[in-house]
């Protein structure tokens, strides 16, 4: 059982990371990772979403009529994110301004549908938790590369702080502005998906 | 066991529990969002007259020390007077607007504002006993929504000190471009009204010259054309006789005499 769940728990962290192997979530994960502090912020309340959303889908599960458990899925998810936006705004009012709609789109970010039909629906509790917790980490992962990556190249700055002297500062580093727009976070995406299939060929698809 | 009745009844009790936890974290935490939201208002009158950065972080104690400087006055709109005896902190112009007694009908305009608070509060900067910049609230309608902002105009109430908008909800990356440091920094220096005195100030549909060049134009936002014009008509509004026109007036008299 401890295997079991370590399993759940840390399979989806690389070996199949909703992002990197799944494609999913991608537009957040596009729009939000400009820098350090906005990518941890999304990642905690996507973490807390898919989390309680597996729980309450699991304790529901046996309960849920199968006709409308899509639509139910849906105002537990809705009601976690509107919940999870007011906290943001309560308590890190900066922060929440930056990811904007971002935080409000989480309800449509298909990781969190996916876990809850594909594994909550058919597993206990604790299980379906950890397994919320192994994905939010895997997302969060993806974010948090991506975050940094973006922030260091695209202004010279980690956290805010400078650690790269820029040009325009009398240093050596010039920003490369790709890095601080969308597309910029496709690129990094597909180095890390690049990576990681070099590494794990099993990953890639069948020809 | 999924009878019709009892599909009804599980998605109302689904329902019913998700309103409960919706509604309470919303009332529960209203006090601290409405605190973070004044205290975003109140950042932004600092940005716009040019007393703070926007990414400067300040705290409860800068704040103050930089608000000395500041005097929040209300004012009538339609004749332009102050009213001394009044206690700004008293008054919310944009709760006065939406109730008859405290705002007035306003002519078909293009910002799309039906009623003007008959009283607002404006921020007079001083500087050595003289005006140094006035800063004005500005609202009108984006693409999406309201948005809400603060124009500070130099002493000559020409010149562009500083324009913020603190509330809004346009679309991030095109119409949320009006928060982008770099457009903002296109405003200061643009002179908002023509030679007849009237408001003619422009987001331009694309991109407008330097200051010196092109006073009266400021470079359109890409793929936002709705917002643009919304900045446009609601900065255009504010400024003309249905806005600030009789207060400015009565400043330039004041400066003149």
């Amino acid at each position: 059982m401890a295997s079991e769940t370590r399993r759940v728990l840390m399979d989806p962290l690389i070996h199949n990371n909703p992002i990197a192997l799944q494609v999913l979530g991608i537009c957040s994960a596009l729009a939000v990772t400009t820098g350090m502090q906005t990518s941890v912020v999304m990642s905690a309340a996507v973490v807390a979403v898919i989390a309680l959303s597996n729980l309450s889908v699991s304790l529901l599960r046996n309960m849920i009529p199968t006709n409308i458990r899509i639509i139910v899925q849906l105002t537990i998810i809705a009601s976690l994110v509107i919940v999870t936006d007011q906290i943001l705004k309560a308590y890190v009012y900066e922060i929440s301004k930056q990811l904007s709609v971002f935080v409000g789109l989480i309800i449509t970010n298909c990781i969190i549908m996916g876990r809850a039909e594909a594994f909550a629906m058919q597993n206990p509790p604790l299980k379906s938790l950890i397994d919320g917790i192994g994905n939010g980490m895997g997302y969060a992962a993806i974010l948090l590369v991506v975050g940094a990556a973006r922030e260091v190249f695209g202004a010279g700055t980690f956290w805010g702080i400078p650690v790269l002297p820029l040009a325009s500062e009398g240093g050596w580093f010039t920003p490369n502005g790709l890095m601080s727009l969308s597309p910029g976070a496709f690129f990094v995406i597909g180095f890390l998906i690049w990576i990681l299939r070099t590494f794990r060929p099993e990953q890639n698809e069948a020809e | 066991m999924t009878t019709a009745r009892y599909i009804l009844a599980f998605a109302g009790a689904v329902c019913l529990v998700c309103a409960v936890m919706v509604s309470g974290s919303a009332v529960a935490l209203r006090d601290l969002q409405a605190a973070n939201a004044e205290r975003e208002r109140q950042r932004n009158v600092l940005f716009a007259a040019g007393l703070a950065d926007p990414d400067e972080e300040l705290s409860e104690a800068d704040m103050a020390e930089r608000f000395a400087a500041v005097r929040a006055v209300v004012v009538d709109l339609e004749t332009g007077e102050e009213l001394p005896e009044v206690d700004p902190t008293s008054v919310d112009p944009l709760v006065e607007a939406g109730i008859t007694d405290s705002s007035r009908a306003v002519p078909e305009n293009f910002a799309r504002i039906r009623r003007v608070e008959r009283r607002s509060v404006v921020y007079l900067v001083e500087a050595e006993g003289r005006l140094d910049a006035v800063v004005l609230p500005v609202r009108g309608q984006g693409l999406w929504s309201v948005l809400y902002g603060y124009l500070a105009l130099d002493a000559d109430l020409d010149t562009v000190r500083g324009l913020t908008f603190y509330e809004h909800k346009e679309t991030p990356g095109l119409g949320g471009e009006v928060d982008n440091p770099n457009w903002k920094a296109l405003w200061p220096g643009r002179r908002v009204f023509g030679a007849a005195g009237e408001p003619i100030i422009e987001v331009a549909r694309a991109a407008a010259g330097p200051v010196a060049e092109d006073p009266h134009r400021v470079d359109g936002l890409a793929g936002a054309t709705m917002t643009s014009r919304g900045v446009t008509n609601l900065l255009r509004f504010w400024l003309a006789e249905n806005g600030f026109g009789a207060f400015l007036e009565r400043l330039r008299g004041e400066a003149a005499g």
